[in-house]
């Protein structure tokens, strides 16, 4: 084996070791960025590493599939993370008590634009019907929006990409969008960003402010269910 | 900490049971996380449950560890998009375009519905 240094990478390189390990660098790396530039929007961790992780893979040739061998440990932890949200909404719960009516029209309202507004703007742009059944469900957490877009037989790969699209985009945009409107509630700020860009924006949200991330946690729940009631109708009403 | 991760994904764990025994359209974490804040406020109720993860700050330490590093998790899925560059090369700029509008429509409409409806709320409040 040490003859051929080779040997040493294809071993390596199917293992899941590496995968796990470059992609806790790379994060390591970016966050670190990211809190140098004192979390500027635009040094978003998740957006560097995907880059970075993707243009690696392309240059050594490997497979997602592999790649994901490795990273489903950190994909996994999705599921516990979005319980684990129970614990800042269980030290705010006065303060998230006295919104509940707020939150639940703006739920409503911000639920319904997110997908009105893309499956509008993809007819618009005259994308094929399987792609524009693919975004739909895209403002809503990765696990969940995968399960719509199956259920849709649309395509669960596109759709998970198109959900990080837009919680990167969302991050990016959101504190920049928020000073520009002279919104200073931060209640309604994190709200906004957990229904227009799930966890990703969540956790920019909790980045800017505690208060922030708690609402923004609970909008990405409520919008877990909610979408996955309004897409099957949006595809049946807006795309016959 | 083990005891903790342990709470938190057995929450997980009877949240999924639930929701496939009972076929509701609900994501089994979100189940897991309102069985978590059940639990959290029981334990206001009956000091007797402050003990192992949810005494001491245990199952609270560990969860906001994790949240403090959320991002981290949405790379794995995230990486997949190098799986779809040949979509990505056809419609790339309008699936961006897309979703880059609609995330900032539906951020300014929930933002403006929820500041007008607690503003509307308090008002009612102060003058009933």
């Amino acid at each position: 084996m040490s003859d051929n240094p080779f040997s040493l990478w294809v071993y390596l390189s199917q293992s899941p070791l590496l995968w796990l390990t470059v992609t806790l660098l790379t994060y390591v790396a970016t966050d670190a960025v990211s809190l140098k530039t004192r979390r500027h929007p635009l040094a978003n961790p998740v957006l560097h590493s995907l880059w970075i992780i993707g243009a690696f893979l392309l240059l050594t040739g490997t497979s997602y599939t592999t790649y994901f061998a490795g990273a489903q440990f950190v994909h996994f932890l999705l599921g516990p993370a979005t319980v684990a949200l129970a614990v800042p909404l269980y030290e705010n719960r006065r303060r998230v008590a006295a919104a509940v009516l707020p939150m639940l029209v703006a739920l409503a309202v911000g639920s319904l634009t997110a997908i009105v507004s893309v499956v509008l703007l993809a007819r618009a742009f005259g994308l094929p019907r399987d792609i524009i059944l693919s975004l739909s469900p895209k403002s809503v957490t990765a696990g969940v929006a995968m399960g719509i877009s199956e259920s849709l037989h649309a395509d669960p790969s596109l759709t998970a990409v198109s959900v990080i699209l837009t919680g990167i985009m969302g991050a990016i945009i959101v504190t920049p969008l928020m000073n520009f409107t002279g919104v200073t509630d931060f209640r309604g700020r994190g709200f906004a960003a957990g229904i227009a860009a799930h966890g990703i924006g969540t956790a920019r949200a909790f980045q800017v402010d505690e208060v922030a991330g708690v609402f923004a946690g609970i909008a990405m729940s409520l919008n877990a269910l909610v979408t996955s009631l309004l897409v099957p109708l949006a595809a049946t009403y807006l795309l016959r | 900490m083990i005891a903790s991760l342990s709470l938190i994904l057995l929450c997980q764990l009877v949240g999924e049971v639930a929701v496939r025994a009972l076929a509701v359209p609900v994501p089994g974490p979100v189940v897991g996380l309102v069985l978590l804040l059940l639990l959290l406020l029981a334990r206001d109720r009956f000091p007797v449950l402050a003990r192992g993860p949810l005494g001491d700050d245990g199952v609270e330490s560990a969860s906001r560890g994790m949240l403090a590093n959320l991002s981290l998790l949405f790379i794995p899925a995230g990486v997949g998009v190098v799986q779809k560059l040949d979509v990505l090369a056809e419609h790339g700029i309008a699936i961006l375009v897309i979703l880059a509008v609609s995330v900032i429509v539906t951020l300014l409409a929930t933002v403006a519905t929820f500041v007008a409806a607690s503003s509307l709320l308090s008002r009612e409040e102060e003058n009933p």
